[in-house]
């Protein structure tokens, strides 16, 4: 089993209303030279994080203790760039179970749901409320419910469905991943090699 | 099989399908698999920890790129961290006897530029990297993306990853493009159009007669940029200009061999009536030299014209926010900014076509004294070629000086490092904040605009430098 099992998810809520986030800010290249997937949480959005001489900014979101939570809400286009899964990880690392957005960069949701962390494509003006709901009370909660497909903010009630592809979703739910499916079924691979040109 | 006609795509993704899953992705065979030193390690520990082998070890080739110097690569690497990575990358190789291009090799050079100079590269094939510009080798009308590092670890354990199948788009550009107007204009033209984001979801062909009288680098680097407006890749059908390119290269086919190849390779083109979900056409006649003026490459413009108000589609703080990190306003004029810092080199204009159009401008001028350069070839076969060609003594002649292959400030993970706040003309492919370091501002453009950039000190029209 590669990760956690993925069922509901029910937590306040990081707000990030910014869009196309690219996966250079999620984390900068130099620090992609580590040779083990550890401490890259500690790097996480790094230069929107802090000063080059290490001191917080204190008008980054994820430096505003007022806000926490295992969802981060993102802006639309959210992971677009490098195909560096260490973008993945260090949200991984840092908390995050889920993001939030109104639309997803290919790779980056691959990486994802290869490690994880769901991610859940909502409308724009769902996307909206919940920006709404959490910057009236930031202790607001949301919750994501995988089995159903739908994610909910309690407080006013709001929900939509999104989608999710019944392999994958079998998959997060169960904690499996992609290397255990290709591994059970290695002669069929095989054969298929055989009939290669290349 | 139905007859519905077929696109080019839809013959090679298909022709890789292993096992179909319902509701759920494709298993995808992978006929080619190239690793570097940044994101392999991690796949090669997981496999371990898993008890895995590497299953078919001559499908899959290394070369170290991303985090080597430019300088003084016979000595040992300053960086600890990137010396372990590159020791990894070697250690891992030879334990499962994969053929591996290290730091100091002939053959060494930049991921995507070595692939294809090799004869690594060919049509029909499937082809991926963890590095999203993997998109590169489409040029060659074989289906080629980025993946993240558990899916590398898929490759090397299974050699096939788990895909939803893409949409298809096509982009057709026609006519004649003018004089000054490379390939890296059309791609960030095109981008400038689409949007960072436009074609997020999407497998892309470009057709049209542009395209089909492109040289194989010029393919190359439109293809390389399809990542940069969402696309999963880019794909040219093969012809002969792909044939004759690739025809006597080291890993390429020969003889008998050869020859049946060219058959197959003559069959992948997209049939007349084949559906698209998306098309776009545009003109050629329409294209500047570009160049971009914020911080992601769909903030393109054709390099006489002023930084537009807000874009549509984007909200104005978003766009705000770009441009006050730029230190640019909207309704400026680009021509005639400053500029500190010009690179040419990365998988995007590392290749020898590059430093011709490079020298091109270069000859017979001299580097503005405040401007910092980085001639920075994508693999030391490009590095010979333009010592061969006599490019290297105009460049030295104009004060220039050429470093050694890698990917250099294209990601800025060597010392190759734009200071803060301090303008790149760049003819690499991300124009992100902190991209080329932090606080780092750059600006996308072709080599012609970074060598009038480079002569002038500022940001120049090239055709007014062109005899
Ligand atoms: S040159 Fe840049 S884009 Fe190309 S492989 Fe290297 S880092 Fe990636």
């Amino acid at each position: 089993m590669a990760y956690d099992k993925f069922t509901i998810l029910k937590s306040t809520a990081v707000p990030m209303p910014i869009e196309n986030v690219d996966t250079d800010q999620i984390i900068p290249a130099r620090f992609l030279k580590a040779t083990e997937r550890k401490g890259f949480g500690d790097n996480l959005f790094r230069d929107w994080r802090y000063e080059t001489d290490g001191t917080p900014k204190k008008d980054f979101v994820l430096n505003n203790p007022i806000y926490s939570g295992k969802i981060l809400v993102a802006g639309k286009n959210f992971g677009s760039g490098s195909s560096r899964e260490h973008a993945a990880w260090a949200i991984y690392d840092y908390g995050f179970r889920c993001v939030v957005s109104s639309f997803f960069a290919d790779i980056f949701k691959n990486n994802s749901l290869n490690i994880g962390i769901l991610p859940v494509q909502v409308s724009p003006e769902f996307l909206d409320k919940i920006f709404t709901a959490i910057e009236s009370d930031p202790k607001a909660e949301v919750e994501v419910n995988l089995e159903t497909q739908t994610i909910t903010i309690p407080a006013t009630g709001d929900s939509e469905s999104f989608a999710i592809n019944s392999y994958k979703k079998h998959n997060m739910m169960n904690g499996f991943d992609d290397i255990d499916y290709l591994q059970a079924m290695k002669d069929e691979i095989k054969v298929f090699a055989d009939k290669s040109m290349y | 099989m139905s007859n519905k006609p077929a696109t080019l795509f839809d013959k090679v993704w298909d022709s890789h399908v292993v096992r179909k899953i319902e509701d759920g992705p494709d298993v995808f065979f992978i006929d080619r698999h190239f690793i570097h030193e940044v994101t392999s390690p991690v796949a090669f520990l997981g496999m371990e920890n898993r008890g895995l082998k590497v299953m078919f070890p001559e499908k899959t080739f290394a070369t170290a790129d991303h985090n080597t110097p430019t300088i003084n690569q016979h000595l040992p690497v300053q960086d600890p961290l990137s010396a372990n990575q590159l020791k990894a990358l070697e250690t891992n190789s030879n334990k499962y006897g994969i053929s591996h291009w290290g730091l100091g090799n002939p053959k060494n050079g930049i991921v995507h530029v070595v692939g294809p100079e090799n004869g690594i590269t060919l049509p029909g094939m499937t082809i991926v990297c963890g590095d999203s510009h993997t998109s590169t080798h489409g040029a060659f009308g074989a289906i080629a993306f980025g993946i993240g590092t558990s899916e590398v670890e898929m490759v090397l354990s299974s050699q096939c990853i788990m895909q939803p199948k893409p949409k298809k788009m096509r982009i057709n550009v026609n006519g004649q493009l003018g004089k000054g107007i490379t390939p890296k204009d059309v791609t960030l033209y095109i981008i400038s159009k689409l949007t960072a984001a436009g074609a997020t979801g999407y497998f892309v062909e470009y057709a049209g007669d542009v395209f089909e009288n492109m040289s194989m680098e010029g393919r190359m680097t439109v293809c390389n940029m399809s990542i940069e407006m969402g696309a999963r890749g880019g794909i040219i059908a093969p012809d002969e200009t792909t044939f004759n390119y690739i025809k006597g290269r080291e890993k390429a086919p020969k003889g008998e061999a050869w020859d049946k190849a060219l058959a197959y390779w003559k069959t992948l083109r997209t049939e007349e009536g084949a559906a698209f979900d998306q098309e776009y056409t545009y003109d050629a006649a329409d294209i500047e030299p570009m160049i971009t003026y914020g911080t992601n490459p769909g903030m393109g413009m054709g390099i006489t014209k002023h930084i537009p108000a807000a874009l549509a589609g984007d909200s104005k703080t978003s766009y705000e926010k770009s441009l006050q990190y730029m230190g640019f306003h909207e309704e400026e004029a680009m021509i005639g900014k400053k500029v500190d810092y010009v690179f040419i080199g990365s998988c995007t204009n590392g290749r020898i076509e590059d430093f011709r159009a490079f020298a091109s401008i270069v000859k017979g001028r001299k580097k503005a004294e405040h401007v910092t350069a980085w001639i920075v070839p994508g693999s030391h076969i490009v590095e010979q070629q333009i010592k061969e060609e006599g490019i290297l003594d105009i460049l030295t002649e104009a004060g220039f000086q050429l470093r050694q292959p890698g990917c250099s400030a294209c990601l800025a993970m060597n010392d190759d490092k734009v200071p803060a706040g301090k303008y790149a003309v760049s003819t690499s492919n991300r124009n992100f904040e902190g991209r080329q370091g932090p606080g780092s501002r750059t600006m996308l453009a072709s080599p012609l605009v970074a060598a009038a950039a480079a002569v002038t000190g500022v940001v120049t029209d090239p055709r007014e430098l062109i005899a």
